[in-house]
């Protein structure tokens, strides 16, 4: 488990270590759609293994900061996105990598859960197949393996060939996380992965995280404050594609500098 | 105020319903005309023989070539659109997801190519047959069915892979696959059970049409054993002994339209239940 002890090394000389403690830097990223300038001079840096999250209103770009991170914006020819946007030392927005190997570096998590038209194992697998596993044997255990890392073996073990489709919401969402944790990503991008389940689910998808951060950074977009103070390590506030304060969240809700921040505090809670 | 919003409320009702009633009772009416009147004629000879000596004047046979040609046209036209026409389907909605300009005009050429007569697609065929200098026969009815039924295939695939939502194609892009990935190991069976829509679809019209093979399959008391060798249809069949002086010809012809609805009828069936089941793992 390099991670966890890459985080352990981290959490105790965090600043010395700066740069290997750091997983995703950003620098000046400017997104435009035509005239409309969705994110403004972005700039930010998400540590290693903890789980930052992203906070805000709605409509202030949280979604779209988390989809240039994956490259999903290329999806949209609207978009124009400039600047830099640094995952493990690769500046993704700038680089020859092929596109689906930087996607496979992040789990995508979206605010509700998108099985594959395909059996509940075969979600599981499908990273795995794209990848070129074709051994039966270590697609079996992987399956197993994450399906218990996000606690739905015990409830799928005897139906692993039912469609994904006829899973509750809260378990297809759970699904979705152990396909995407099958693909061995180093990142978890979770954007307001709650927002379509009910609170049940929801509580076991955030115990989820607080447990699979020792081997992953998760990236949380969330307008939800109570979760982001439960959930914090590390927090960030947009408005309006800004980024009006980030760091330490304790600090940050107990001390907000910022009027915005201030206002958001109040009426979130 | 109240009593006028009940009337009104009572009238629309009463109304959608006798239009949706009336047009189920006329469908089912045309379907019973053909039966009733074709029902002395019809019997294993029409299905089982090709026209004898006399046919034509209340002889000896059946339209087993009719038949078989219009089954021979229908299948090769179709297996040649599912060629042309999942590839397509499939590019519109996932490589030109970012160009929904280019998406909006092609959709726009082809309903405008759906809308064509078939009677052009015929003249067109016709053109092209002498162009290449074939005689009226099977491939050249396969390939003027095929361009008539092409965009049909294209549409109607396309129509269902566009309702499949956003999210599912990011997952699977997000997972790391490729567009091509994407685009046959998801939305092709997120939306299979349009294409299998689109398939019956396709060929419903492929068989049932008359104009476009009037000139390009010609017509023969034969059942072809080669491309090159005309090929009777079922349509033209029906068209024929429609427009016979003698009665008992003319009911051949209700009993050949009885051989095409019961064709058509079957294959619709079997296609909704084959694309039930494959809708059944999708999302909802």
């Amino acid at each position: 488990m390099n991670n966890a002890a890459a985080s352990q090394t981290s959490e105790v000389s965090t600043k010395a270590a700066l740069h290997s403690s750091q997983i995703v830097k950003i620098q000046d990223l400017n997104v435009f759609a035509g005239d409309h300038h969705i994110l403004k001079n972005i700039n930010l840096e998400i540590p290693r293994n903890k789980i930052t999250v992203l906070l805000g209103p709605s409509g202030c770009g949280k979604t779209t900061l988390l989809k240039c991170m994956n490259k999903l914006t290329d999806l949209y020819r609207e978009l124009k996105v400039s600047g830099s946007i640094f995952i493990e030392k690769d500046d993704i927005l700038n680089t020859t990598t092929n596109i689906p190997s930087i996607r496979q570096k992040m789990g995508l998590l979206s605010q509700r859960p998108y099985p594959l038209p395909v059996s509940i194992y075969r979600n599981v697998s499908y990273g795995l197949k794209l990848k070129g596993v074709r051994d039966r044997k270590l697609i079996n255990f992987s399956v197993e393996k994450h399906l218990r890392e996000v606690g739905l073996w015990e409830e799928v073990k005897n139906r692993l060939n039912a469609p994904a489709t006829s899973l509750s919401i809260g378990q297809q969402q759970r699904l979705c996380l152990a396909r995407g944790l099958a693909v061995k990503p180093s990142i978890i991008l979770a954007d307001e992965p709650t927002s379509a389940l009910d609170p049940i689910s929801s509580k076991i998808i955030e115990n989820l995280f607080k447990d699979i951060k020792k081997h992953y950074t998760i990236i949380l977009v969330t307008h939800v404050l109570r979760q982001a103070i439960r959930l914090a390590d590390h927090a960030i506030f947009m408005i309006d594609g800004e980024i009006i304060e980030q760091g330490d969240p304790e600090e940050l809700f107990k001390n907000p500098q910022t009027e915005e921040l201030r206002a958001y505090l109040v009426d979130g809670n | 105020m109240r009593r006028i919003k009940i009337l009104e409320e009572k009238f629309f009702v009463f109304l959608s319903a006798f239009m949706t009633y009336s047009l189920i009772t006329v469908l089912a009416f045309i379907i019973l005309v053909i039966f009733i009147k074709g029902f002395n004629a019809l019997n294993l000879d029409m299905i089982l023989k090709t026209p004898q000596g006399g046919y034509y004047y209340g002889g000896e046979g059946g339209v087993l070539n009719a038949i078989m040609g219009s089954l021979y046209i229908a299948v090769g036209a179709t297996l040649i659109a599912i060629f042309i026409g999942m590839p397509a389907a499939l590019y519109i909605n996932v490589q030109l997801v970012r160009y929904r300009r280019t998406q909006n005009t092609i959709r726009y050429f082809l309903d405008a190519l759906w809308g064509i007569p078939s009677i052009v697609y015929g003249a067109f065929g016709f053109t092209l047959m002498l162009f290449l200098g074939m005689n009226a026969s099977l491939l050249a009815g396969i390939i003027t069915v095929a361009l008539l039924i092409s965009p049909i295939m294209v549409r109607t695939f396309d129509e269902v892979l566009s309702t499949i939502p956003r999210g599912l194609h990011e997952a699977s892009l997000a997972l790391g696959s490729t567009r091509t990935e994407t685009a046959f190991r998801v939305m092709l069976r997120q939306g299979f059970s349009g294409f299998i829509t689109a398939i019956l679809l396709s060929f419903g019209r492929g068989i049932g049409d008359a104009a476009s093979v009037l000139f390009t399959a010609g017509y023969t008391d034969n059942i072809p054993i080669n491309l090159d060798e005309p090929a009777a249809t079922l349509p033209l069949a029906i068209f024929f002994q429609l427009g016979s002086p003698i009665p008992e010809v003319r009911e051949r012809a209700f009993a050949s339209a009885v051989i095409l609805t019961i064709i058509i009828l079957a294959i619709s069936l079997s296609a909704r239940i084959i694309s039930k089941r494959y809708s059944r793992s999708n999302l909802k």
